[in-house]
C-alpha cells in the first residue's frame, strides 16, 4: 500500500501502475506453479517420522536422502524401467513421426490420384472409432500382444490430427523446391527424403516432442497390456508404487531382510516422483520452444 | 528460453502444384506421373495398414455392443441380444452416473478453462513489450511435461491423510483434518484446479498467440476514439480471436462424451469410495473391460463414438449456419 500511495505524484509510474500490477500478477502465479512441485522435492528428502506429526512441508522436515537410498537400495527395478519406457519412446516416436511423415507427404501432394481417397481414409478414423473394447479384444485375443512391448507402441503410432498438421505443412512448402527436382529427374521418394525432411525440421521436431510426450508419460497401455514385472514402464512403476504399498516395500526392499515396517514409504513415493520426472524436466529446458510453436500450429490437443 | 514473439500464426496455403513439365514429352510425363503416383502410394502405405488394422478392424467389434460375448464363442459365434447391454448398463450398470459425471466436468473444464486461459492471455497480451514476458508461460507450461501419475503424486503430497500438506495446515489453524481420498463431494473442485494448474498455460499461450496476429493500429484507432480496457477486449481482442475459440469449443463440444482417462483414473489414486465424483464414461468402459463385461463396455464405447460424431457435426453446421467461414470445414 505504502509503494502504491507513493507512486501517486510521479505520472509515468502511475500510467505503469496496471502493468506493474500484472506483473505482481504474474509472479504469484508462478509461484503458485512452482510450489508444488517444490514441495515434492522437499518430501522427498524428509525425515518420515517428522512427516507423520507434521506433515509435508516446503522445507524438508529433518533432512535426510534416506528414501533415495531406499529407492537405489535394488536400482534394477527402477534401471530396467527406465530401460523399458527409454526404449518404447524412442522407437515409437521415431516410426510414428516417419509413418505419418510419409502419409501426410501423400496427401500434400495435388497431383497425387488417391489423394481424395487418403484423406477420406484418415478422416472417418479421425471421427469414429470402435471403441476400446474392440481394440482390447484385438490386442489381446487376435494379435496376442499382451505383455510384449510392441503393446506399449503399436496403439500409438498414429493421429490423424498429427498427420493432417504435418500435410498442412509440406502443402505449404515453396513450390519451386519440387520443379527444379522434378526437373533434375528427382522420383517422389527422393524429393520427399532429400528435400522436404531438412526443410521441415521445426514441424517434425514438433510432432516428434509430442509423441515422444504421449509415449513417455503415458501407463494406460501399461495398464490393459502389461502383467509381467519385468516390462513395467516407468509412469507405471511410479503408480503402482503410489497406490499399492505392498508392492511399494517389496520394490524397496527387494533382495534385503529388515523389518519392511521401518520403510519410509511416504517420502519413498515422493523420491520415486521425482526420480520419474528428472528427464520430463530436461526435456522442458530443451524443448519449449517447439512446444509453444506446436501450441500455435495447433499441435497440442 | 522461448521467443513467443517470434512465431506468429504461420499461414499456411494449399496452392496446387501446377505441372510445368513442358521440356518432357507426353508419353515421358505420363510415365513420369504414373511412376511417382505408385511411389505416393507406396509411401502411404505403412500408415494406411496401420490404420486399417487398428482403426477399422475394431471398428469390426463394435457388434459386441449388441452380443452377450464369450470367449469360447468368438466374436462372430456369440449370441445376438439386440439392445440389452445398452439396457443393463444404463439400468445395473454405473453409466448413468458416469454420463452425468463426464458431462458436467467437461462443461466446467470447458468454459472454466477458456475464461481462465483467456483472462490469462488478455493479461499477458497488455505486458508483452516488457521483456519479462517469456518467462511466465515457460514456467506455466511446465505442468504440460509430466504425466498424470507424477501429478497424482503432486496431489497426494497436498492431500494425503496424515502427511498432505493441506491437512497439516488445517490441523495448524485448529480445524479438523479432512479425510480427501473418502469425500467424494470435493472431487468436481480438485479435478478442476489439477486440470487448470496443468492445462492453463497452454490455453494461455494458445490464445495469446492468436492475439499477437491482431493488428496494433486497430488498439491505436480505438484508443483515439477513447475506448478504455473493457471495451478494447469486448470489441476488437475477443472478436478477432474468435475463430480460434469456435475451433477449440467445437472440438471440446465433439470430446463431450470422452474424458482425460489417466486425469480421472491417477489422480484420484483410483478409490472406490471416490467414483460417485469421479467415475466418468472412460473409466467406467476400462472397469467393464478388465472385469470381462465386454458387452457393456463395448455399448458404452459405441455411445462414446456415435455421440461425439453427432455433435461434432451438428456444432459444425451450427457455426457454419452463423458464419461460415468459422467452421472446420
Amino acid at each position: 500500500m505504502a509503494i502504491i500511495s507513493s507512486t501517486r505524484h510521479t505520472s509515468s509510474l502511475r500510467k505503469h501502475l496496471p502493468r506493474y500490477l500484472i506483473h505482481i500478477f504474474f509472479i504469484v502465479l508462478c509461484s503458485m506453479w512452482l510450489f508444488p512441485i517444490l514441495l515434492v522435492i522437499s518430501a522427498s528428502l524428509s525425515d518420515e517420522t517428522q512427516i507423520f506429526t507434521k506433515g509435508f512441508s516446503i522445507i524438508p522436515r529433518g533432512f535426510t536422502t534416506e528414501s533415495y537410498k531406499y529407492l537405489f537400495n535394488q536400482p534394477e527395478i527402477i534401471i530396467r524401467s527406465y530401460g523399458v519406457t527409454s526404449l518404447v519412446a524412442v522407437v515409437g516416436t521415431a516410426s510414428s513421426v516417419f509413418m505419418m511423415a510419409l502419409l501426410g507427404y501423400t496427401l500434400s501432394r495435388s497431383r497425387f490420384i488417391l489423394r481424395r481417397q487418403f484423406s477420406v481414409y484418415v478422416l472417418i478414423t479421425m471421427l469414429f472409432s470402435g471403441g476400446l473394447v474392440p481394440s482390447y479384444l484385438l490386442m489381446t485375443k487376435y494379435l496376442h500382444l499382451n505383455n510384449t512391448v510392441l503393446s506399449l507402441i503399436l496403439p500409438f503410432l498414429f493421429s490423424g490430427y498429427l498427420t493432417l498438421i504435418l500435410r498442412t505443412y509440406f502443402a505449404g512448402l515453396p513450390e519451386e523446391i519440387f520443379e527444379s527436382a522434378r526437373l533434375d529427374g528427382a522420383g517422389e521418394p527422393r524429393i520427399f527424403f532429400t528435400f522436404v525432411i531438412p526443410l521441415s525440421v521445426p514441424v517434425l521436431a514438433t510432432v516428434g516432442l509430442f509423441m515422444f510426450l504421449a509415449y513417455w508419460n503415458d501407463f494406460f497401455l501399461a495398464l490393459l497390456y502389461i502383467t509381467n514385472r519385468d516390462l513395467y514402464p516407468l509412469q507405471f512403476l511410479l503408480n503402482q508404487i503410489m497406490t499399492n504399498s505392498k508392492f511399494a516395500k517389496e520394490a524397496a526392499m527387494a533382495g534385503i531382510s529388515t523389518n519392511t515396517n521401518v520403510i519410509p514409504l511416504e517420502t519413498l513415493r515422493m523420491a520415486m516422483a521425482v526420480v520419474a520426472t528428472g528427464p520430463a524436466a530436461l526435456v522442458f529446458l530443451l524443448t519449449n520452444r517447439y512446444l509453444i510453436s506446436g501450441i500455435t500450429l495447433g499441435a497440442f490437443k | 528460453m522461448i521467443h513467443l514473439t517470434d512465431q506468429p500464426i504461420r499461414k499456411v496455403k494449399t496452392t496446387p502444384i501446377t505441372d510445368n513439365g513442358q521440356a518432357a514429352s507426353g508419353t515421358v510425363r505420363l510415365w513420369r506421373n504414373l511412376k511417382s503416383n505408385i511411389s505416393l502410394i507406396f509411401m502411404g502405405l505403412p500408415a494406411i495398414l496401420w490404420l486399417f488394422i487398428f482403426a477399422y478392424l475394431p471398428m469390426v467389434g463394435i457388434i459386441i455392443a449388441f452380443k452377450r460375448f464369450r470367449a469360447v464363442d468368438g466374436l462372430f459365434g456369440s449370441q445376438w441380444i439386440g439392445f440389452e447391454n445398452f439396457r443393463f448398463m444404463f439400468l445395473a450398470g454405473d453409466m448413468l452416473r458416469a454420463v452425468k459425471n463426464t458431462l458436467i466436468m467437461n462443461f466446467l473444464f470447458i468454459f472454466v478453462g477458456l475464461a481462465v486461459s483467456l483472462f490469462l492471455a488478455l493479461l499477458l497480451y497488455e505486458i508483452r513489450e516488457d521483456g519479462i514476458t517469456k518467462f511466465y508461460p515457460t514456467i506455466m507450461l511446465f505442468p504440460i511435461f509430466l504425466s498424470w501419475v507424477i501429478i497424482s503424486s503432486i496431489v497426494y503430497a497436498f492431500l494425503g491423510q496424515d502427511i498432505g500438506f493441506v491437512n497439516s495446515f488445517l490441523v495448524k489453524i485448529g480445524l479438523e483434518p479432512i479425510k480427501w481420498y473418502m469425500e467424494p463431494k470435493y472431487w468436481r473442485a480438485i479435478l478442476l484446479i489439477v486440470s487448470l494448474w496443468q492445462g492453463a498455460g497452454y490455453g494461455m499461450v494458445l490464445y495469446y498467440s492468436g492475439m499477437l496476429g491482431i493488428n496494433p493500429e486497430m488498439f491505436e484507432a480505438a484508443k483515439v476514439d477513447g475506448a478504455n480496457w473493457l471495451q478494447k477486449v469486448f470489441y476488437i481482442t475477443i472478436p478477432l480471436v474468435s475463430p480460434l475459440i469456435i475451433i477449440n469449443l467445437i472440438l471440446a463440444v465433439g470430446g463431450m462424451f470422452r474424458s482425460n482417462f489417466l486425469l480421472f483414473y491417477a489422480v484420484p489414486k483410483n478409490s472406490s469410495m471416490l467414483l460417485p465424483a469421479t467415475d466418468v464414461i472412460d473409466t467406467f468402459v476400462y472397469r467393464a473391460t478388465i472385469q470381462g463385461i465386454l458387452g457393456q463396455g463395448a455399448a458404452a464405447g459405441l455411445l462414446q463414438s456415435v455421440v461425439g460424431l453427432v455433435l461434432v457435426l451438428l456444432a459444425n453446421w451450427i457455426v457454419r449456419k452463423i458464419d461460415s467461414e468459422k467452421a472446420l470445414s
